[in-house]
Parts: C-alpha cells; structure tokens; sequence
C-alpha cells in the first residue's frame, strides 16, 4: 500500500528513536516528541513532497498524561501521499513549536487549538484567540470545561445539559449498565 | 489650506455588510482606495458545535453535522459518517452508496447556484441571483422528496441511508439535471458575455499557485490555481472510483479562473448524478448488522429482538471501538473531513471538523493586499465562503 511506504521513505530522514511509526486503518501515523516535531515535519516537506497542511488539531486526553494530543495530517497538492504526524504536550499552558515556519498555512489552525485548548504554540507570529471573544476565560474544547445553559429570565426553569438527555455509557457496555455519570467534572 | 496627506485609514468592513455572506468581520488598513493590509476577524457564528458533538450520540450529532456547511447538507453528512463508518469498520450496501453519491453530486449543484447567485449579485447582477435561486429551489424540492426536509435532511445513516428513495423521485431527477444542462449554458452566456462580469473578474484577486498550496487552500480555489487536486480523484472514498467525471482546473488563479471551474464542475456533477441514476443498484439501502443500523419497520411487530435493538439503539446509540479515524472527502467547498476519536462509548471523544472554508479564508490576504477596497467584496465572493463552517 502507498501509505505504508510513506514511513519507510521517511525513515532515512528523522532521528528514529524520537518517532514511533505506525499504520492504523490504512493511515500512515507518526508519533514524535515536541523536542523533534519540527524535524519531522521538515523532512516530511523536503523529502517526501508533502507540501500542504491539511489538517492540523487536538484532543484533550483527560485523565491521561501527557494530556493534550496535537495531530497534523500532512498531504501532497494533487498527489495522494498523506501522513498524520501526532505529537502529545503536557503541562499549564502546554507548549509545542510553531510550524508557521515550514507551513505557513498553519497559522490560523494553530490559533485555533490555542483558542479551544490553550495549547501555546512558540515561535507563532501572531497567536490570539479566533473563533472566542478576546476576552473569554478559559478553553472551551477542554474535557474539564464544562459546558451549561447560559442563564435565562424567567422563573420555574430547571437549567439542563445536553450530556443528561441520553445517559453516557462508558466503553464495553453495549449491554447497557445504567448510565453512568460521565467522567467529565462539571 | 493644508497639503493632503498619506495616511493609513483603518476601517471595519463587517461584520453586518451585505457582501460578507455572513458576519465576518475585516479590518482593512487603506491608503487611498488601496488595501495595505487585511485581518479577517471571525467567530461571530461560533455555536461550539465541535464541543456540544461530544456530549450526543452519533445519531443526535447528525443534527449538529447538518448545521455547519448549510448548504451542503447532504456533503457534510457524507464526510461524517464515512469517519464513523471507518471507525465501525462497516461499508453501506451498493444502493445505498449510489443514493449517496447521487445526493451529493445534487447537493454539490445546488451549492455551486448559491455561489454563482451570491456571486454574480455582489456586482449587481442579481437576475443571476434569482434564476440560480430559482434553480437550486428544484433541488431543495428533491431533497424534500427523499429525506422530508428541505434543508439539513438528516438523511444518511451509519451503514446507509434512512429510506429508499420514493417512486417520483428518480423521474423528478432526471428532470431536474436535464434543466441544469440547459441552465448551466445560459448561466455561462449570461455572466461569461457580460462586460460588467469579465472586467471586474478577469485577473482580480490572483491566487498564485504557489500560495494557494502554502496556505492550505482546496477545492475550487486550489483547482482555480492551477492544482489538479481532487479528493474524488486522488482518494476516491464512497464509491467515487467507479464514477467517470473530470476535474476541471485553471492556471490564471483569479475569480474568473474560480468561476469557470465552478461552471464546469456543476457539468460533472451532472455528470455523475446521471451516471447513478443510470446504475442505481437493488437492494438494500442500510445494512442488517443490528448493533449498527435500527431494525425495518416491519420487523418492529414480529420479532423481540428487533424491539430490544431498536431500543437499545435509540436509548444507548452505537459503540464504535475506541480509536481516531478521518476521512478525507471533497465537498463543493474543498477537502472536508472529520476527525473523530471514540473511547468506546456511546459518544465521541473528540470531533473535529476540517473546514474548507476555514483554510480557504486564510488566502484571502494574500488576494486583496496591494488592490483597490472595491476587489475585496470579489475576492469574499470567490472564495465561497459559508460562516457556519469557518466558525463551527
């Protein structure tokens, strides 16, 4: 498969023992530390051609450590190469460095996942908020922020939150235990 | 009497202005008619849609999904459940993934009028606007016929389709594309002999090829650069493989170069929808696997066990594995894909949403800096944005 090949093409080019390669469901995936991530990336420009960000996001692992995962998903303009490079950060604010500089595309998806994580990117040209207000407190797309029913005018309503309307079943319990109360506090 | 002076007037085009086809807002630094510099401002229709999918269950999270590109409804559905399809490790029945690639293709048609309308109305061609209105009502008459809504259908399923298509849908189609052949060549005479249409698009706001692929973009606007980049061509997903269409492409990178590869791919949309009509297999149009897809009807008065996953279904939702998947998809935007991550249980983890509208905008400094304040409302219109899916 193409997307295999990708990883052995890669392999010359980054220091191997800071990556773990690895194929899941047809993708080629790519796990780096923070301290090789932009080395990764440069190769993955230079040597393999991939010369457009496609995609670039997190997710909150909460309660795992380390607690946020940056996921890039790099790809070839009319050529169908891609590869998702992944990258963990931990600690308050996470850092990791900017690839402004080897994608300049990457600027407003970097924003973005500081915005809803709080995740800093250094070496960013112009890191603000995007889609919240300037002067929203906190990271909306983190696991510990809870989301509630702004407050209404009038009496006799019981504020609900959408997570109550269908009870959360955690992992294998297809069988259904019950609902329990999701892991998220708030 | 004092010397005029050079000074930069900041000004704010938006977020209320006709011609930003939303709120957006841009705050534009001008000397003169003359933009220096260009900083869109968004987030004034950020609904946290991303964050309220973790809270539902995938079947739920169809109503979210519908809501982000609006006008192409049926495209985002499509993205949305091949990821969760991936996840699930299961493929719809043949019927089901014609039925889809036939909506789409429809859905692409209607989405491609909107920009031409919106388009052409920006320069004050608004006969263009109603005629496309006027058209694309047809399509929403069709999606009404197959999903009971007009917009934001809620039509696809995980592992197919929520109903067969009726008996007067396949003739309604049939009409319809054969208007749009029609259509599409008196849209092109219309715009394409218009003085007006050609001096205020021809070789304005040029995308270079080379900043089109550093800056993210896809879709139309990449194609309109001079990039061969179709994700139905070069990762063909949902049965697209089996289709026959091109993928029209121009080198002058500027709003006419976007408009005429808009033009062509409501051609090849036609194209394909009438390849699936042509084919449309038998058969089902949901898989039987019960954990997944809600049992027929019928079923409902005969057997226990249908009742029992039925309920189980539409009280507890589905369980995909734990894992991420995305899957890239071309929407009448650009490349849209959705990035799910599932721990097992009956929600997402995680659902991010690659928006080709979003990555799209970000080259719109790079077409208006250093051209006169009046391009700007082209360039906005060129890019085709849709607020709900820059902002989500």
């Amino acid at each position: 498969m193409a997307q295999a090949s990708i990883l052995d093409r890669l392999r010359p080019h980054v220091p191997w023992g800071l990556t773990t390669p690895r194929e899941e469901g047809g993708r080629a995936v790519v796990f780096v530390t923070p301290g090789a991530l932009l080395e990764v990336l440069e190769a993955a420009r230079v040597h393999l051609g991939l010369d457009s960000l496609v995609d670039l996001t997190a997710w909150d692992r909460l309660p795992a450590s380390p607690r946020f995962e940056v996921v890039y998903l790099l790809g070839q303009a009319g050529g169908a190469d891609r590869l998702t490079v992944k990258v963990q950060a931990d600690g308050d604010p996470p850092h990791l460095p900017s690839a402004v500089a080897i994608y300049a595309g990457a600027a407003w998806p970097e924003r973005e996942v500081y915005d809803m994580f709080g995740v800093a990117f250094d070496g960013h040209p112009d890191l603000r908020r995007i889609l919240m207000p300037d002067e929203w407190e906190g990271h909306p797309l983190r696991r510990d922020f809870p989301l509630f029913e702004e407050p209404v005018e009038f009496k006799g309503h019981t504020p609900k939150v959408p997570s109550e309307i269908i009870p959360f079943f955690p992992p294998r319990s297809s069988s259904g235990s019950g609902g329990e109360t999701p892991p998220v506090p708030g | 009497m004092t010397a005029p002076t050079r000074e930069t007037l900041t000004i704010n085009m938006g977020p209320q202005h006709p011609s930003t086809h939303g709120v957006l807002r841009l705050v534009l630094d001008l000397e003169g008619e003359t933009v220096r510099a260009c900083t869109p401002v968004m987030g004034y229709l950020h609904t946290g849609i991303e964050k309220e999918m973790e809270t539902r269950t995938y079947y739920q999270n169809v109503t979210l999904v519908d809501r982000i590109e609006y006008v192409a409804s049926y495209l985002e559905e499509m993205a949305f459940y091949l990821s969760v399809e991936r996840l699930l490790g299961v493929e719809p029945p043949p019927r089901a993934r014609t039925i889809r690639i036939l909506m789409c293709e429809l859905n692409r048609i209607a989405s491609h009028l909107v920009y031409l309308g919106a388009a052409a109305n920006d320069l004050n061609i608004s006969s263009v606007f109603m005629y496309c209105f006027a058209d694309r009502e047809k399509f929403l008459d069709l999606s009404e016929m197959v999903s009971g809504q007009r917009m934001m259908p809620g039509y696809f399923r995980a592992g197919g389709v929520a109903s067969d298509l009726p008996g007067e849908f396949v003739p309604a189609a049939r009409a319809f594309l054969e208007v749009m052949a029609r259509r599409v060549d008196e849209y092109e005479r219309l715009l394409s002999d218009n003085l007006i249409w050609r001096e205020r698009t021809e070789g304005i706001s040029v995308l270079s090829r080379e900043d089109a692929i550093a800056l993210c973009a896809t879709g139309p606007v990449l194609r309109g650069s001079g990039v061969a980049h179709d994700v139905r061509k070069v990762l063909p997903y949902g049965g697209y493989d089996e289709f026959e269409f091109d993928v029209p492409v121009r080198a002058g990178g500027d709003a006419y170069g976007r408009y005429l590869v808009r033009l062509e791919e409501m051609r090849q949309s036609r194209r394909i929808a009438a390849q699936a009509l042509e084919r449309l297999p038998d058969g089902p149009v949901l898989i039987a696997d019960r954990k997944v897809a809600l049992p027929p009807r019928a079923e409902l008065a005969r057997s226990m066990e249908a009742v029992i996953h039925q309920f189980k279904l539409v009280s507890e939702g589905i369980h995909p594995p734990a894992g991420d998947s995305y899957v890239a998809t071309e929407s009448a935007r650009g490349e849209k894909g959705y990035y799910v991550v599932s721990d097992g249980s009956n929600r997402p983890v995680r659902v991010h949403v690659r928006a080709p509208s979003f990555y799209n905008l970000q080259t719109l400094p790079a077409m208006v800096i250093g051209h006169p304040l009046a391009d700007v409302v082209v360039a906005i219109a060129s890019i085709d944005i849709i607020l709900g899916d820059v902002d989500r």
